[in-house]
């Protein structure tokens, strides 16, 4: 039996209790404000929970009630979350992006009776929905910056005078915060967690103090982490991966939370941290390469001849590090030599010098990517998991990193492959359903076993492979199977493509949609001396046509089989992005909604007498006005396919 | 009690009169815009004001305090702090450092002191550094605290210029055309960093402004000027109903 097994009969509220007593003076939680880092010890942080949530017990949020967040990562959603917690009520995370109405529809499902808003923006949004949330009794909002005009609004409440509310009712009943902290089971509900929802609107993923602690005290016996160990917290706290991090892991081994000063800055917060662990969606981990890549690209001969040679090296070592086995003496010197003289270096200037894992899930991850990050000395690897599993079940063990695979489960956690090809898990991390949709919850805990909707199998070395989703996989219409994601990682390896959408379902061949990287092919098209105006402009250039027939043409080179090759493609006007629909929260594609979206282009790709045509863009802007442009798209068809 | 009130100026630079007789009165607390054509003379305003020039005839009093012959640094010694049109930034210096040089006249102690550095010195610059990180966080500057202003893009470039000014603490701020060149987007940016100068610290704005609509929208008091003169004053309604105005804008007919 592990000794953090204990653990496990905590309620978060409780395991934080315990944090302060064994200890109390220990930095908890970091935020950045005004240039400086502010330092919560536990103890700070259990007086604010307090003070919270005796707050929110005054203004009337009862057990059982839901209190609603809407807000970047600051320290204090973790003071109404916990706080929430604290009094048997829930806490839901709604994303910063969510559209006014998209809000209202969230709030009146998920009954939620107060909201916490970082600023003024968000409150806006709440304040412009306010007759469709009736239930709402009270707004919170951290940042009074703005608020001047609603301050004679009792609707609207600012967090400090909240804690004073709090303050008051502890100074009247001094017992009472710890009594109901005592209250908490491990097995309430304390969280809902809003599934990124591929179709319509999400679903509220009801989420046990159990569930999170469990999941935080798995992972690290797999992979430890020690309570001096540094975390940044940028991911949006509405995703299940920000609260694993925050309310699972931080508490089951007292790391610390860092709170960047701003979105923009996270990654200039991150190099002064240097955390020992992160994790992230695939995107972040394209983004920092691709920064790395350019970073090179504009460094002196020098830097680029070292840089060029050391990289074939460590690329070469990753591919026994990986698989644990032992290397040849004259590559290891040569890849220590590398490490001291390229990777170290390189790797401090982002920041991740101290890193000991780094994960990514949420999506799939080219295998490239795996191979890269290992040989310039960053350890990351794969989780696998939903929302309906607290985020991670399945995870790669230290050199044992397999990147067609995503590693094999936590203890404690079993895996059935069912009869139609879909991964079925079981662990104390399954959440009990989703909230006040029990057919939906029949359907998902189906004979016991968490269904997770993937098609996959377990391969020789008992790792999970994942294929993709079981309802995403397309036949062509000779009934060939082809998984669309694969082929989208495989073009998104090119360093000049940024986003990629297959089809050819019930078609003769496989086309696609390319989003080329504003970013790379800027710089590409600079350095050749195209000149170029907008990403609509440059995605029209002959030039960069050729340049991404190219990287079709490798793709289509190490395909598999025949009819995974792809035949037509377009360059894409625009960027695919999350304001207009096209791709989830978490940056996945919305397949079918692109489908309709771009109707007109889908008949050019399957027309192939058609090499232009003309289109009328629309964008959508933040505020939700739209604007219509003319352009012209090109079609190419690859020869030989 | 008007806080800066301009009585009968008159610039004139040899024959020709950049303003005549133009009176005005800045009430504290409010919005005042400056309005008008090309070659108005709405900087020349502006000028005579934080007393780049000095007005041929007239008198600008400031709290019962005669401007008109001030020096442009005894004027923003005594709160009157301005953001010029054309950026007036070291581009070879960070943000911050834009910033903390803007408070130079705060730092108040000997050159003993800066060569010990305990004490006064450092306590001084902390406090100064602290000003400087409050103006930083209410210009949502915190990407580029340490960038070098010559890398960074006009319209942010525009909102250091506003700090840099706003770093004076001021009790009033002569804003010369802080939208000029701005796309839509940045510019409602700037409105609104406009109406929380003056709604949360309080400070008097006196505006040239080229763009009417946002003219209209923010400002509680507006001058029009014509060559020279002021052909219009008061609330945005009144002055947009003002023929006089009407004409100087669209033109006779």
């Amino acid at each position: 039996m592990n000794t953090n097994d204990k653990l496990l009969d905590y309620s978060i509220p409780q395991l934080l209790r315990w944090r302060v007593n064994t200890s109390p003076k220990r930095p908890a939680l970091r935020e950045k404000d005004f240039g400086i880092w502010n330092t919560y010890t536990w103890e700070d942080y259990y007086t604010y929970v307090r003070k919270t949530a005796l707050g929110l017990k005054a203004i009337g949020v009862a057990k059982g009630d839901t209190v609603a967040i809407i807000s970047d990562n600051i320290p204090e959603l973790l003071f109404v979350a916990i706080g929430a917690h604290s009094i048997g009520a829930i806490s839901a995370g709604i994303y910063q992006t969510s559209m006014p109405d998209e809000i209202a529809q969230i709030l009146d499902y998920l009954n939620v009776s107060a909201v916490f808003c970082d600023n003024q923006e968000q409150v806006d949004k709440v304040l412009d929905v306010r007759e469709k949330i009736p239930k709402v009794k009270k707004v919170i909002f951290e940042d009074p910056r703005g608020m001047r005009d609603y301050m004679s609004d009792n609707w609207f409440i600012d967090i400090k005078d909240l804690y004073e509310l709090g303050e008051k009712e502890h100074e009247k009943n001094p017992g009472l915060f710890e009594k109901l902290v005592d209250q908490g089971k491990p097995d309430d509900v304390c969280h809902l967690c809003l599934t990124s929802g591929t179709t319509g609107l999400p679903k509220g993923t009801m989420m046990t103090h159990r569930n999170y602690i469990n999941m935080g005290v798995r992972l690290t016996e797999v992979d430890p982490l020690e309570p001096t160990d540094e975390y940044v917290s940028f991911l949006p706290f509405a995703w299940i991966g920000e609260q694993m991090n925050s309310f699972g892991v931080a508490m089951a081994t007292g790391i610390t939370i860092n709170f960047p000063e701003s979105v923009e800055t996270a990654m200039a917060d991150l190099k002064e941290i240097g955390p020992h662990f992160m994790f992230g969606a695939p995107r972040i981990y394209e983004t920092i390469r691709s920064e790395i890549w350019l970073k090179i690209d504009q460094s002196y001969w020098l830097n680029k001849l070292f840089y060029n040679y050391f990289i074939k090296v460590g690329l070469e070592a990753a591919g026994y590090k990986m698989t644990g086995k032992p290397m040849p003496l004259g590559l290891k010197i040569k890849s220590w030599l590398g490490t001291q003289l390229v990777f170290r270096p390189l790797v401090n200037q982002i920041g991740l010098l101290r890193l000991r894992r780094a994960y990514t899930g949420g999506a799939a991850l080219g295998p490239e990517l795996f191979t890269f990050y290992q040989a310039i000395g960053v350890n990351l690897k794969q989780i696998y998991g939903q929302t309906e599993i607290t985020g991670i079940a399945y995870m790669h063990r230290d050199g044992d990193v397999r990147p067609e695979t995503v590693g094999k489960p936590l203890p404690g956690t079993e895996c059935k492959i069912a009869e139609d090809g879909e991964i079925l898990s079981r662990s104390p991390s399954v959440s009990p359903g989703y909230y006040n949709l029990p057919e939906k919850s029949k359907e998902l805990l189906e004979g016991g076993w968490l269904h997770s909707g993937d098609a996959g199998f377990i391969d020789e070395n008992g790792h999970l492979v994942v294929i993709d989703r079981l309802s995403d996989v397309m036949h062509n219409n000779k009934g060939e199977m082809f998984s669309p994601m694969f082929l989208e990682n495989a073009l998104k390896f090119s360093p000049y493509i940024k986003e990629a959408v297959i089809f050819g379902d019930k078609e003769d061949f496989v086309a696609c949609l390319i989003n080329i990287d504003p970013i790379v092919v800027g710089k590409w098209a600079e350095d050749r001396g195209i000149s170029f105006t907008t990403y609509m402009d440059l995605s029209s250039k002959d030039q960069v046509a050729d340049l991404i027939m190219e990287q079709v043409i490798d793709v289509n080179s190490r395909a598999e089989k025949e009819h995974f090759k792809i035949k037509r493609f377009a360059l894409l006007y625009k960027l695919l992005d999350v304001d207009d629909g096209e791709l989830t929260k978490t940056g996945k594609i919305r397949r079918k909604f692109v489908r309709e979206r771009y109707q007109n282009l889908y008949e050019a790709l399957y027309d192939e007498s058609v090499d232009k045509k003309e289109v009328e863009a629309s964008f959508q802007y933040q505020d939700g006005q739209t604007t219509t442009v003319k352009t012209s798209i090109s079609f190419y068809t690859v020869k030989g396919v | 009690m008007a806080q800066l009130k301009v009585s009968d100026v008159t610039l004139s630079f040899g024959g020709l009169k950049a303003l005549s007789h133009v009176d005005m009165k800045i009430e504290p607390g409010l919005i005042t815009s400056i309005i008008g054509p090309n070659g108005a003379g709405k900087t020349s305003m502006l000028n005579c004001i934080s007393g780049f020039y000095h007005p041929t005839s007239g008198e600008i009093l400031y709290k019962d305090k005669k401007l008109t012959h001030a020096s442009p640094h005894q004027i923003s010694n005594m709160g009157i702090a301005r953001a010029f049109q054309n950026l007036e930034l070291f581009s070879g210096l960070s943000v911050l450092d834009n910033l903390l040089l803007a408070r130079h006249q705060n730092l108040k102690y000997s050159f003993l002191h800066a060569l010990v550095y305990v004490g006064k010195a450092s306590r001084i610059e902390a406090e100064n550094r602290a000003y400087v990180e409050d103006i930083i966080d209410f210009m949502e500057l915190e990407p580029y605290r340490k960038s070098l202003v010559g890398n960074l893009s006009y319209g942010v470039q525009k909102k250091v210029e506003v700090a840099r000014a706003l770093t004076l603490a001021p009790e009033i701020l002569l804003l010369d055309e802080p939208m000029a060149g701005m796309n839509q987007e940045e510019k409602e940016d700037i409105v609104r960093f406009v109406m929380d100068i003056q709604k949360e610290r309080g400070i008097t704005v006196v505006l040239v402004e080229h763009d009417l609509g946002v003219v209209m929208d923010i400002s509680d008091r507006v001058y029009v000027l014509d060559f020279g003169e002021v052909i219009g004053s008061g609330t945005p309604e009144e002055v947009s109903h003002n023929p006089k105005v009407i004409e100087a804008y669209i033109g006779e007919d």
